[in-house]
């Protein structure tokens, strides 16, 4: 196993939100300027604190959205019904507020251009943030390498990112994507329409011959079904790399 | 001095109460699942649990073997360094004294590995004197696969990463040695009431 650099202590740091994106009805992206960011790589995330009047702090992960070529760090967040800090950033920030964060976190959940072997990207909802991170690097490195995007969402409504997915999917040498829409499909859609299952990723992944290394991201159950039928379809197990998010959180 | 974010009042009334919460987490009534790839799925028949040294193999047990040692019923609290907490887990399994108990060995840590290539570094002490366990059971039931099952460790007093899912052994050594997660970032020892989840913490 490749060992990662040792790294300096983690501090936290002040973030200014210079821009907020609705991107669908209960997902916002925060665009950020934290003026001491180490820089990135695509798949991180970051840890928020925030700190009420009386002391009170509370914790978070969050994936970093945006490639590490943007000049602002940018995370995009659903908000949870339940979700203290979710529902804090997704309603009530604003431009010009400010608040804690540390990071980058995390060295596996990660793919740099160059890397090597096409991408097979799996997302469910809101897990597709950290993958949108890769795409956006890809693009902005120049990477020829194959990538493919299988994003289930419920409707065509909560599809984060939908607009920048079709204009990186349409460019030459873009990212294939393949949607699906679990719940709802807008009138004559043609695309998928059910759970990512193996008859779907027979279809849409990579062959294992490729060498394809595949990240998958969303709630525990999808990424559980999606990881087991990858490896039935013969991805080998340390090919198929996962980031879950919880029943709670937020 | 923290700093104050305008407009954040938070929710949560039982964190801000709660003397059993490290910092910086917070109460979870489910059981979130968090693992960096597919979940293994090993047949007992082909389980074994293993403690070796650096050289060579000290005991093995197949899994009716381990099955037929003393086993613990405990109740503790874990937290997992991604932020949630979750008080009262009850676990059965057996406790690494009782698998240690006979071998003789000389060494000051030990790597927990796991079936998926997974390890984790513990400091022997910390695994000693009914600190840990190789845990089958988890409410009552046997535990399941994305768990950690057919066993993992437990570890409660460390970070969640530490208590190894479908652990397979432990490696004893004279040193310590930076196991999965260890090496990409996160702390090498992991202790919640220090808040130790990334190196230099």
């Amino acid at each position: 196993m490749a060992r990662a650099a040792v790294r300096g202590r983690l501090s936290w740091t002040l973030a200014e939100v210079v821009e907020l994106v609705d991107e669908t009805a209960k997902v916002r992206s925060v665009v950020l300027d934290v003026p001491e960011w180490p820089g990135h790589r695509a798949g991180q995330h970051v840890d928020v604190r925030l700190t009420a009047e009386d002391g009170y702090q509370a914790q978070r992960s969050y994936s970093i959205a945006s490639a590490p070529e943007d000049r602002r760090l940018s995370l995009t967040v659903e908000g949870l019904a339940d979700g203290e800090v979710s529902s804090y950033l997704v309603g009530e920030l604003q431009n010009g507020d400010t608040f804690e964060l540390r990071g980058p976190v995390g060295g596996y959940f990660v793919w740099e251009a160059g890397m090597g072997g096409p991408l097979l990207l799996v997302a469910g909802g809101s897990g597709v943030v950290p993958l949108m991170s890769m795409l956006r690097h890809r693009q902005a490195a120049g990477e020829t390498v194959g990538a493919r995007l299988v994003y289930s969402s419920r409707s065509w409504e909560d599809v984060i990112y939908r607009d920048e997915l079709e204009r990186l999917g349409s460019a030459s040498n873009g990212p294939e994507i393949f949607h699906t829409l679990t719940r709802s499909q807008p009138p004559g859609w043609t695309g998928y329409a059910r759970r990512v299952d193996g008859a779907m990723l027979a279809e849409t992944a990579w062959p294992v011959s490729a060498m394809p290394t595949a990240f998958v991201c969303g709630p525990t159950p999808f990424v559980e079904s999606v990881a087991a039928a990858l490896v039935l379809l013969g991805y080998p197990a340390t090919s198929v790399k996962t980031e879950r998010f919880g029943p709670t959180g937020g | 001095m923290a700093h104050i974010t305008r407009g954040f009042q938070g929710k949560r009334a039982k964190e801000r109460e709660d003397s059993r919460l490290p910092p910086g987490q917070y109460l979870s009534e489910d059981f979130p699942v968090l693992s960096a790839g597919p979940t293994p799925h090993t047949a007992l028949s082909d389980w074994s649990f293993s403690i070796e040294s650096e050289m060579s193999e000290l005991k093995r047990w197949s899994w009716e073997a381990i099955r037929t040692l003393p086993s613990e019923q405990v109740t503790v609290d874990i937290h997992c360094v991604t932020k949630w907490s979750k008080l009262d887990t009850s676990w059965e399994g057996v406790s690494i004294d009782t698998l240690l108990d006979g071998v003789d060995y000389d060494a000051t840590h030990a790597m927990a590995f796991s079936d998926g290539d997974y390890t984790t570094n513990v400091p022997l002490e910390d695994l000693l004197d009914g600190k840990a366990w190789v845990a089958f059971a988890y409410g009552g039931q046997p535990l399941e696969a994305e768990h950690g099952g057919p066993a993992r460790l437990l570890v409660p007093h460390l970070y969640c990463w530490k208590s190894a899912k479908w652990v397979r052994g432990l490696r004893l050594m004279d040193h310590d040695e930076p196991g999965f997660w260890e090496s990409y970032g996160y702390h090498i020892y992991g202790d919640p009431w220090r808040e130790q989840r990334y190196a230099g913490d």
